[in-house]
């Protein structure tokens, strides 16, 4: 009962962002829609009129609908750069498959017989196409609609990982803040979304045909006035452009700091650090939120700007281990121990720098420096039990799981279990907490601001 | 009038029709009469260009059919199908129209032809707004044959139009077929491999094979002066029905020839 009226009341809170969100949100579906309708329905017309080109088109579209929506986009940022194109082109080709298969499969699906009576009584091309081939396909395209629709709020979601907005704000911020609330704040409208929008569609399909003729009028209209909602939020002071991650964005050490303490009122979009850097090489956004350590900022010759208020605690690395475990095998905490000390800011963006850049495997690039620094030692005799090991999902995670990994290994002999798809803060914390995993590394800061959550007061004192 | 000149259909290398000259005229039923896969559809398909000939001429009317639209030459020809290809997503009523819409008569104009032509073939008003699944085979038949007619053309194409029924269906369905005055004034090519139907049917059968005309003629020319051995076997099962059916009860000659024929063939 708290959990829900807590929910209600984050809603009512950000019911400005979340309405925005909601409204980018079918703007995104239905943009991208609207551009799928126009190609894929001609283009599943013309492959019934030349078979051989059926077998291709729909093969590309097939294709399409395997790549994965994060690879998809990924593919886009090269081409398209960030923010609402390569979100609407990511969804278009989402879209496509099951408008281009459905209008093809209806079509075939009608009755040679009707069609050929149709040409019998003297009905042009176009008018067997219109008024019986379309007519009579109508609700097997309507079922692609619907299907690309639900596709599309579903991976529209994605679009907040490239600065495109929409729901996906709130559920990855969430997932990065441990805000069970945020979280559902975007997940909740966008299934309430598809489940509407499949269920009003699904009236038009249902139908019969002459009400059909004057709703068909609207939709094209309606689908345009829904694309229109897509604006991005203008209206801001300066020029420069932000892009932050969905986890910075709502913590105190982060915009909400930057907002309060630094007065830095900007437009800010909100990304996937997998491309945030890039995208500020490129000249896509100004101001990032990078990691001090991230091998990223020698490869883009990025600059970190001194966070002379001090908003910022420091980010020490360090592993987080549960109580029972270290409790249990007691030679691990010295083991993990002797990483300290050893690691500072610059030493780990070099680490960071030879795997991002240079391209070397997180393994080779812990070995190393576990060498350099006297510590290797090949693997132990095997001793019963394991230690399992999260990660985050990015390269610094990598190379310190698999030092802590090595280590294990020599000094004690224990087994060790890597997790290293974990997808942010929340994730590791829950993970950990729900005994799914016995450690993986964390930094002081965000231990202390995103998962000890202090009342929000101390912060802004300080 | 109808003039078929020379008309040949290839299918790579199958000649689905070869040669063939045939004239049908005004008011005058002419039925296509063979096994299946002996070219009959094909032919009567290229009389409305649903089917383009490899060669040779058809006129109607003195036209060449090859000088018009396709869809302003369809218009004009009323065509029937085995198995109706009535349109599913129209009522009956829409589906009857569909021709007389395409001319872009008045709507006054189709709802009094609609009707009528439901009174004509026998089927209740109400069935106007009903959708063709709803509805009988036989009675979607003749809703078929109400579709075919309704801009009054004056060539009437039927392929095999009674051939889906079942025989007391058929039956009923021919009877009205039979007595549809607006029929009698109708240039008509009628497809059908079913003997019985050809004579009952025919002012003139020509009977096909492999492609080609066998021969063509009245019925009683087919069945007592054929000119192959073909025609003969092709009667010979049915010969004395057929016989009994083209008799003109004041022929006697031909009565004595029925009756000794029949007497022979029981020894």
């Amino acid at each position: 009962m708290e959990q829900a009226q807590s929910l209600w009341q984050f809603m009512q809170q950000q019911s400005d962002k979340l309405l925005q969100q909601t409204l980018q949100h079918i703007g995104l579906t239905f943009i991208s829609l609207v551009i799928a309708l126009l190609i894929g329905l001609p283009l599943g017309i013309y492959i019934t009129r030349h078979k051989p080109a059926a077998g291709p088109v729909l093969g590309f579209a097939g294709v399409m609908q395997t790549i994965p929506s994060i690879a998809l986009l990924g593919f886009m940022i090269p081409l398209l750069g960030i923010g609402p194109l390569p979100a609407i082109a990511a969804l278009f080709l989402y879209a496509l498959l099951p408008i281009i298969r459905n209008t093809y499969t209806g079509i075939e699906g009608v009755d040679p017989l009707v069609k050929e009576a149709a040409v019998a009584m003297g009905m042009t091309r176009m008018q067997v196409l219109l008024k019986v081939e379309l007519a009579l396909a109508f609700p097997v395209i309507m079922a692609g609609i619907r299907t690309a629709t639900v596709i599309n709020v579903g991976v529209g979601t994605l679009a907040a990982y490239i600065a495109a907005g929409g729901l996906g704000e709130f559920i990855f911020g969430g997932i990065a803040l441990n805000n069970t609330n945020m979280i559902l704040a975007g997940a909740i409208p966008a299934a309430l979304l598809a489940i509407l929008l499949d269920f009003l569609l699904s009236l038009v399909q249902k139908m019969g045909r002459r009400r059909r003729l004057s709703t068909l009028w609207a939709m094209p209209v309606l689908f345009l006035l829904l694309s229109s909602f897509y604006v991005l939020p203008f209206g801001y002071s300066t020029r420069l452009l932000a892009g932050f991650t969905p986890e910075f964005m709502g913590r105190s050490d982060g915009d909400i700091g930057l907002r309060t303490v630094y007065g830095l009122k900007i437009r800010t979009v909100v990304i996937s650090d997998a491309v945030m850097y890039k995208a500020a090489y490129e000249k896509k956004l100004d101001v990032i939120s990078g990691y001090s350590t991230d091998g990223r900022l020698k490869t883009y010759d990025l600059v970190v700007l001194e966070d002379d208020k001090k908003i910022f605690p420091p980010y020490y690395a360090a592993p987080v281990v549960r109580k029972e475990v270290l409790e249990r095998y007691s030679e691990l905490g010295p083991v993990l121990n002797k990483l300290a000390g050893r690691i500072d800011d610059s030493v780990m963006t070099e680490l960071n720098y030879k795997v991002e850049h240079l391209n070397q495997s997180p393994e080779k690039c812990a070995r190393d420096f576990l060498v350099q620094q006297g510590l290797y030692r090949e693997p132990a005799p095997v001793k019963e039990g394991v230690v399992r090991i999260g990660s985050k999902i990015f390269p610094e995670q990598y190379i310190l799981t698999n030092m802590y990994a090595m280590l294990i290994r020599g000094y004690t002999g224990l087994q060790v279990e890597t997790k290293t798809g974990l997808g942010g803060t929340k994730i590791c914390f829950e993970a950990l907490q729900h005994d799914r995993i016995d450690m993986y590394p964390e930094y002081t800061g965000t231990a202390l601001l995103a998962i000890l959550q202090p009342p929000a007061v101390d912060t802004k004192a300080g | 009038m109808i003039k078929v000149e020379n008309i040949t259909k290839t299918f790579g290398e199958f000649t689905a029709v070869d040669h063939v000259s045939f004239t049908v005229q005004e008011g005058e039923n002419l039925v296509l009469l063979g096994r299946s896969g002996c070219g009959k559809t094909t032919l009567l398909k290229m009389i409305n260009r649903l089917i383009e000939p490899s060669s040779g001429e058809i006129y109607i009317d003195g036209d060449n059919i090859y000088n018009r639209q396709p869809e302003e030459l369809r218009k004009k020809i009323g065509y029937v199908f085995q198995n109706t290809g009535l349109f599913p997503h129209y009522t009956i009523a829409e589906n009857i129209a569909i021709v007389p819409r395409l001319l872009g008569w008045d709507k006054q104009k189709i709802r009094w032809r609609t009707v009528s032509l439901m009174e004509k073939l026998h089927l209740p008003g109400e069935y106007l707004s009903y959708y063709p699944q709803q509805l009988s085979g036989g009675q979607q038949q003749r809703v078929g044959l109400a579709r075919a007619l309704a801009a009054d053309p004056p060539v009437l194409l039927m392929d095999e139009p009674f051939g889906a029924l079942d025989p007391i269906t058929r039956a009923s369905v021919k009877k009205d077929f039979r007595q549809l005055d607006e029929l009698k004034s109708k240039t008509i090519v009628l497809v059908t491999h079913d003997v019985q139907e050809a004579f009952e049917l025919g002012h003139r059968i020509c009977l096909m094979d492999k492609g080609m005309i066998v021969q063509a003629g009245r019925p009683e020319d087919l069945l007592f002066r054929p000119t192959e051995d073909y025609v003969r076997d092709f009667f010979e099962d049915q010969r004395f029905q057929l016989e009994a059916s083209v008799i003109d009860p004041k022929d006697y000659d031909t009565l004595i020839r029925a009756f000794d024929h029949f007497k022979n063939k029981g020894k």
